[in-house]
């Protein structure tokens, strides 16, 4: 029943949003609604803590286990910071002129509607609807990165819907494939395409199909993912559109569109019996590890600067699912949490950081800790805690696929441990001088809402000294659940 | 004997399908370019509804009428509309070097069916041979989407890609789901919704549609 309440909040909250969304009470009506959607995974969390880890819902339309259910929270959880942060971000963005009243609408609509098709593809139990809630969360945010119609912004967006269009195409004639290899063993109709019914049988579907298959779903979501070489779309997306975009793609989108690999991999892994996947996984993980460590040292532009930042967690995690053993998934699982955590922080500081300065330029941004000191070490904290420095637990994470990586794959040890010097020097050695340095930078016309960037920093912190034995607890049946056993 | 004859009649129209295929690669005109779109719709709802006659596969009926609302008549509708109110119906589009683009089509064509005959040998389906022709479609709308450089070609070769993939459902599987289906038409018409009004946004940022304006965010 939650699992209703859950999805039709956010499409009502479209709803009502694309009708009042330029009102002056609109983003906090934003807000409630996001509010409301997190209630509802609240509760959803806690039917499946009480019921017993999988279950099925709505006639096998749904299937939520613990993989599933702690990214579910985690973004609706995220939506509602951010959309607390988009507050007086979007007041701020509209006293500038920079957007009239049908962009605010489109704004607040397409936002709510952005969440809702994320959370329908984390929770739908069919790998079609899968494909097609992932292709409707692109839709949703082209408009919303091209919504300040500058020549930059429009290119991004358009870069954004070719690349991830074809990405997602490609995505489709995988699951084609899946449903190929299905009908033979569970007979035509719906039911082939559910994702509990193909984990039930998945030893016996056809172990070639399945190969081309995934290699199709690994490009098309991995395009999403931002995988390189297919990353190029999101450095350009994620610094032209509204700040709190770039934090919900970076913090969120990313960790669906990788989940949606993950759900093929477990079915791949079953069927052949053979680590290809996981060896396509490790390899593309690790290439966008280390392109993203190395074109971070050329950024000018703050947004950029981090979204590349993104390419390099992303492709960490996909590494670690890749290596695949309790232990790494665990790894990976926690990883995906502290990234979406530490990077929607640093992007909401990021965001009144370039509105006070009025640039993204990072030689423009000079003194935080000066002018607006809460912003400033709310961004040098992010920052610390992003680059994996302890007692964030960023670092816990990190440590652990290290670690563990010394074990299976002790190769790629000394290219990821040289990918992470790499960012760390590029990225403080930016940050460093915006932070700190001559003030100046002008006062910003509303309050900044700082409150969502030190909750999440805090929630970071916490994870990182101790993780609660039940939150483990859950990590590990996810990490379980993904061995296939 | 009849099947026999219907499985010709599939064959043929898979044949147009990749004709129409190549035929995009070359074409110069946006308005012949959306026909051409037209006429890989109708052959594509009319080798679904064969095969669904063929095999008593009823829901592929309603595959192949979905196919002729939304891809024979309101997609080429909208694009037409589209075309006179940005003024585009005179536009030809310099294209470098249709010859290599050809032969590297063909060898396309080469790569697809090698790729689908495992496959397509596993399949139960009586129409499984036009899997590689599905497939070499999608690769060569593919290729057409990399070297055109302007909008509206670009998205006319992002639905072939669509088609082609409709045609390797068909083809492997008798069609997906019905739940799917209705799921990826929904997402297209977004998605045309969206383009319609992006192309107005283009429109008034650049004073045109050729993306060669749209090459400045790059690393430097």
């Amino acid at each position: 029943m939650e699992i209703y309440w859950l999805l039709a909040l956010p499409f009502a909250g479209g709803a009502v949003l694309a009708l009042w969304g330029h009102r002056a009470g609109a983003p906090e009506v934003n807000a409630a609604f996001s509010l409301a959607t997190l209630i509802g995974a609240a509760a959803l969390t806690l039917r499946v803590i009480a019921h017993g880890p999988a279950m099925i819902g709505g006639h096998g339309w749904f299937f939520i286990d613990p993989f599933n259910v702690f990214l579910v929270a985690l973004t609706a959880f995220v939506a509602f910071t951010t959309a607390l942060f988009s507050r007086p971000y979007m007041r701020i963005e509209a006293d500038h002129g920079r957007l009239g009243a049908g962009r605010l609408r489109l704004y607040h609509a397409s936002y709510q509607i952005f969440v809702g098709t994320m959370l329908v593809a984390l929770t739908t139990n069919n790998m079609g609807i899968l494909w097609v809630a992932m292709e409707g969360a692109t839709l949703a945010t082209v408009l919303l990165v091209s919504l300040y119609r500058t020549p930059a912004a429009l290119e991004a967006a358009w870069k954004y819907f070719i690349l991830c269009g074809v990405g997602i195409a490609l995505a489709l004639f995988g699951t084609i494939l899946l449903y190929f290899a299905a009908e033979k063993v569970l007979g035509d109709g719906g039911t082939a395409l559910l994702w509990s019914h193909l984990n039930g049988v998945k030893a016996q579907l056809e172990p070639t199909v399945l190969q081309l298959a995934f290699i199709f779903l690994l490009v098309g979501y991995g395009t999403k993912v931002g995988l390189a070489p297919l990353h190029n779309w999101l450095p350009d997306a994620h610094a032209e559109g509204p700040t709190p975009i770039s934090a919900v793609l970076s913090g969120l989108l990313l960790n669906v569109a990788l989940y949606a690999v993950m759900r093929c991999k477990v079915l791949v892994d079953g069927a052949l019996g053979t680590p290809l996947a996981g060896n396509l996984m490790m390899g593309f993980g690790l290439l966008s590890v280390l392109l993203a460590a190395f074109l971070i040292k050329r950024q000018t532009d703050v947004k950029r600067l981090f979204a590349y930042s993104s390419i390099e967690h992303m492709g960490l995690i996909t590494f670690a699912f890749g290596m695949g053993g309790a232990v790494a998934n665990f790894a990976a699982l926690l990883h995906m949490t502290m990234h979406s955590l530490t990077k929607s922080a640093i992007f909401f500081a990021v965001g009144h950081a370039t509105q006070a300065a009025g640039t993204q330029a990072m030689a423009d941004i000079r003194g935080l800790v000066g002018s607006h000191p809460t912003i400033g070490w709310g961004l040098m904290l992010g920052t610390v805690a992003i680059l994996g420095m302890p007692p964030f637990g960023v670092f816990a994470s990190e440590f652990l696929i290290i670690t563990t990586t010394m074990h299976a794959q002790p190769w790629a040890t000394p290219l990821l441990l040289l990918a992470l010097g790499v960012t760390f020097a590029g990225v403080f050695g930016k940050v460093q001088p915006m932070v700190f340095g001559e003030a100046g930078l002008p006062r910003l016309p509303h309050q900044p809402a700082l409150v969502p960037v030190f909750i999440h920093l805090a929630l970071v912190l916490t994870l990182g000294l101790f993780i609660p034995a039940y939150l483990a607890d859950w990590y590990r049946q996810a990490a379980t659940l993904l061995l296939g056993g | 004997m009849s099947l026999t004859y219907h499985l010709q009649v599939v064959n043929l129209l898979a044949a147009l399908l990749l004709l129409i295929a190549f035929a995009m690669l070359s074409q110069r005109r946006i308005v012949a370019l959306i026909t051409l779109l037209a006429w890989q719709g109708v052959a594509l709802a009319a080798s679904t509804a064969i095969v669904a006659w063929s095999t008593g596969q009823h829901h592929l009926y309603g595959s192949a009428a979905l196919t002729v609302l939304l891809k024979v008549i309101v997609i080429p509708w909208y694009f037409f509309r589209l075309v006179r109110r940005l003024e585009m119906d005179r536009e030809v589009e310099p294209m470098i070097n249709v010859p290599t683009t050809m032969l590297i089509g063909i060898a396309l064509v080469i790569f697809a069916f090698n790729l689908a005959l495992p496959i397509a040998q596993m399949a139960g389906t009586v129409t499984r041979s036009t899997l590689g022709i599905a497939l070499a479609s999608v690769l060569l709308a593919f290729l057409m989407m990399i070297t055109r450089s302007k909008a509206m070609p670009q998205v006319i070769g992002f639905l072939a890609m669509e088609n082609g993939l409709f045609f390797a459902a068909t083809s492997a599987t008798y069609g997906m789901p019905m739940v799917v289906e209705l799921g990826v038409a929904l997402d297209v018409l977004v998605a045309l919704f969206v383009l319609g009004i992006f192309f107005f946004h283009i429109r008034e940022t650049f004073d045109s549609l050729d993306l060669k304006h749209m090459e400045k965010l790059k690393e430097r």
